[in-house]
């Protein structure tokens, strides 16, 4: 098969707050003042450093993604940095952290977490069921932050780095490999066009180029194809392992304008619809609030879903007095890489290196992963320059000098800090915030808990979830109405439990199907292959839980009763959720494979 | 063929019409609230007219392709960051508003001039492609306006294709009442030519068009003047953007024809 092919300086995969980082760091010093190149190009002589992006989705800032975030490495790169420059950007004004209390009574809740909520009903008055914690711990504040959309940074970076006119992002372009040979990363192959739906030639077929490069730098987040490539082939660091994982599903909402929160309000928010379940509400200039949940993978449940839990999150009453009578304006899901440090693999090899997401820089105690994703991306990039000014190869020896500017920075002191500040969770929610607590006051010395097991392992059958609620009868007439429907469990479950339906009313509370609509577009250009695969359809006939399809945002995995659930890549919002909630292994591999595709969720507004 | 054409494709960008588009009035007249936040593509009418008129080069020997953009040159870099990936180009980039509450004729006059200065662009010689609409508010006329100011008598609007002769003759199809196409023929370039939506699918992405684009594409950005546009005493008494309607309400066990009746009161008001 002929594949064309292109050589340039430094290829990028992904863009995202670490690439932008690294990117701003580079691009400006590329070129002298009188226009000649500062570092000369390999592969052009004469012209600069020759720097590519390839980004999957078809724009830089389609994404929805509110934020908080203390921006510390993004104001060192932007001392002068107005916040009011950035869309959807202020500072912080004021912080909370709340603890929800169930109005409902339908949340699993221990006798620990019970006792507590009678206790506080008790002693303190409650009228939202919310008791505001008096300080928010230091581990946690972005006092002195700001709330972004970092769909909307991503533009605002981006457009900056395009006028420089030194590096070039090509978004709509997903990456499908790396080309590995003798142990050294040479680039990146970009997936096959022109294909059908398993990859199979099609009429205006054309082979993914091979991108040539000394150099490849990965950003491709939580669950990017390249960096598990990478993985796969050259392994991960002796006690490494990705083991924990969170889903965030978050709305944009426009608030009631007699609603006054000011913008740059932050609440942090725990304690419903599930203990285990985190919550926010950021509000952003202009009346509009991002509100949102992360539903972590220690979170037992084998019908683990977020929208439905999200739309009693925003019900509840603490939130609710601000958000009845919104607007929705935009949705999206996004999966975390929560592991940290303690998922971090290989940072750099011959030929490549890795920031943010990707490279385990998420710091799970202080709930952030902006800041140290653009850190990173900045701290190669001075590594990098200095290579190529010293005329030096992108060596794993010589890269190192990334690894070690990382070692010695506050985004490797605060990781040490964070690795074991959650392992109390896999032992219950309140020693999890115990342990929390302990790790902060102890800077990690100490922590509380186990190590984490992974998603599948955490996961609870059932019976056992569910014990008390309903007879195994009802659970198999349940599930084969749905099969038979090709619908998730977790409504007819939660509403068994004890959860109430949704009053929807067509503006913010709104069907599954309906936010998917509203809140944004799938991007699923023709021509690409579906990028997730049922490996073994017959192991997807014997799994019971079928958890691809119960945890999916956006209902593109559904249940069939011919084996394989189905999938639509039209509905795809790419939150990656699948890939990481596949309880079935094959080969030592998860059934459900998670493949470079093309497309994804275009958010209403980002 | 040895009767090459020059194709020079006016085109703008508008807000991504996935967006939330609201009215406000600006210190310049009404503008979209947030506009310059609100994420832009290629004015999807014109886009089309890119498509096809990068074919017709395609299949003229010799044949040359402009993009001529006026909108704010920040939004046109993100929307070139796609569009070069698509189709080999020339970009002629003009700095200014793209909104579509400037007055067609200056938006007009500032094409037409960018494309006179073309340094080698052949007049007898041009096919002007655009869109026959735009998706932005304007009132669909640009196109017209600027054949006028560049003296081009030939115009055609509605186009749905092109086919090119051996002799530089032309035949197109142009949209007419009653879903049904008129076939025009024309003997020779210059022309107007307003594309409906044609019937090329968009373009896959080709990084090495990209590639190849970027290097004058960049440099042509750096480049781009500002459009001198100016209040001229242009008035609106009323802006208003459709409103999207939406009701959502789960039905079960309903005749199908008793939901077409709902749906065709709620749609008719009554």
């Amino acid at each position: 098969m002929e594949r064309a092919s292109l050589d340039v300086d430094i290829a990028c995969v992904g863009f995202g707050p670490a690439m932008a980082g690294f990117l701003t760091t580079l691009s400006r010093r590329l070129m002298n003042e009188d226009g000649t190149p500062a570092i000369e190009s390999k592969v052009l002589p004469g012209m600069p450093l020759q720097v590519i992006c390839y980004e999957r989705a078809d724009d830089i800032g389609f994404g929805v993604s509110g934020v908080v975030t203390r921006a510390r490495g993004i104001r060192a790169s932007f001392p002068d940095l107005e916040v009011s420059e950035i869309p959807m950007a202020a500072p912080v004004t004021s912080e909370k952290l709340v603890y929800l209390l169930d109005p409902i009574g339908a949340s699993r809740r221990s006798t620990a977490l019970q006792m507590a909520d009678r206790l506080l009903r008790t002693v303190a008055k409650l009228p939202h069921n919310a008791f505001e914690l008096p300080y928010v711990p230091s581990f946690l504040h972005k006092d002195d932050g700001f709330v972004l959309s970092i769909g909307q940074f991503n533009q605002w970076v981006g457009s900056q780095l395009m006028a420089s006119g030194t590096v070039q992002i090509w978004p709509g372009m997903p990456v499908k490999e790396a080309l590995i040979g003798e142990g050294r990363v040479s680039g990146v192959r970009l997936v096959d066009q022109g294909v059908g739906r398993a990859g199979n030639p099609e009429p205006g077929f054309a082979p993914g180029m091979d991108i040539h490069a000394a150099l490849t730098v990965i950003g491709d987040g939580p669950v990017g194809t390249i960096s598990r490539d990478i993985d796969a082939r050259i392994g991960m660091p002796e006690g490494s392992a990705v083991a924990e994982w969170a889903l965030g599903m978050k709305l944009v909402i426009e608030l009631r304008p007699d609603v006054e929160l000011a913008p740059g309000t932050v609440l942090h928010t725990f304690g419903f619809p599930e203990p285990e379940i985190f919550g926010f509400l950021y509000v952003h200039p202009g009346g509009v609030a991002s509100v949102g949940i992360f539903v972590p993978s220690w979170f037992n449940c084998p019908a683990r879903t977020a929208y439905r839990y999200l739309q009693h999150f925003i019900q509840h009453p603490y939130l609710w007095r601000y958000l009845e009578g919104g607007r929705l304006r935009s949705w999206g899901a996004k999966s975390l890489q929560e592991s940290g440090k303690r998922g971090e693999p290989y940072l750099v090899g011959d030929g490549f290196a890795r920031i943010g997401e990707c490279s385990g820089s998420t710091n799970v105690l202080t709930g952030s992963g902006v800041d140290e994703a653009w850190t990173t991306g900045v701290q190669l990039a001075e590594a990098v320059l200095a290579l190529a000014q010293e005329g030096k190869p992108f060596t794993r020896e010589n890269l190192a000098a990334y690894e070690n500017r990382r070692r010695s920075s506050w985004v490797e002191k605060e990781a040490r800090v964070a690795e074991k500040a959650r392992d109390g969770f896999h032992c219950g929610t309140v020693s999890g915030f115990f342990g929390m607590m302990l790790a902060a006051l102890s800077n990690g010395k100490f922590s509380l808990g186990k190590p984490p097991k992974t998603p599948n392992e955490n996961l609870a059958t059932t019976a056992e979830f569910y014990r008390g609620k309903f007879s195994p009868q009802e659970f198999a007439a349940i599930k084969k109405d749905c099969e038979a429907k090709g619908i998730s469990l977790h409504d007819p479950l939660m509403e068994l439990c004890g959860w109430p339906q949704i009053p929807q009313d067509g503006k913010l509370l709104v069907s599954h199907q309906d936010v998917l609509l509203m809140g944004g577009k799938v991007q699923a250009p023709p021509g690409y292959a579906d990028h997730v695969i049922f490996r073994d359809i017959e192991v997807c006939g014997q799994c019971g839980t079928k958890l691809c399809v119960e945890m999916c945002s956006a209902q593109a995995i559904t249940r069939s009763l011919e084996g394989a659930p189905n999938f639509d890549r039209e509905k795809c919002v790419f939150c990656g959720a699948c890939a990481w909630n596949c309880p079935e292994t094959v080969q030592g591999q998860p059934n459900l494979q998670f493949q470079a595709g093309a497309g994804g969720l275009h958010s209403a507004e980002n | 063929m040895n009767n090459p054409f020059h194709v020079v494709v006016c085109a703008s960008v508008v807000p991504d019409p996935l967006q939330t588009l609201e009215p406000v009035a600006g210190p310049a007249g009404p503008a979209l609230k947030n506009e310059m936040m609100l994420p832009a593509i290629l004015d999807p009418w014109a886009a089309h007219a890119l498509y096809e008129g990068a074919n017709l080069v395609k299949k003229v020997p010799g044949s040359k392709l402009w993009l001529v953009s006026l909108a704010p040159k920040a939004k046109l870099q993100q929307v070139m960051m796609t569009v070069a990936q698509k189709v080999p180009l020339q970009l002629v980039a003009i700095d200014g508003p793209s909104g579509g509450f400037v007055d067609a004729h200056q938006t007009a006059t500032a094409l037409a001039k960018a494309v006179s200065g073309i340094s080698d662009l052949d007049r007898s010689r041009l096919l002007l492609f655009g869109g026959w609409e735009s998706a932005s508010r304007s009132a669909g006329v640009t196109l017209q306006l600027i054949g006028e100011q560049l003296g081009i008598v030939d115009q055609f609007q509605g186009l749905d294709a092109i086919t090119p002769n051996e002799d530089g003759s032309f035949e197109v199809l142009e949209r007419v009442e009653g879903a049904r196409h008129q076939v025009s023929a024309c003997t020779a370039p210059p022309a107007v030519l307003g594309w409906a939506t044609g019937s090329l699918s968009e373009p896959r992405n080709d990084p090495q068009v990209g590639m190849a684009n970027m290097r004058s594409i960049m440099p042509s950005l750096q480049k781009a003047t500002a459009a001198a546009i100016l209040p001229n005493g242009l008035q609106y008494t009323n802006v208003a953007t459709p409103k999207q309607q939406r009701e959502t309400r789960i039905v079960k066990d309903k005749p199908t024809d008793e939901i077409a009746r709902e749906i065709v009161q709620w749609i008719t008001g009554e």
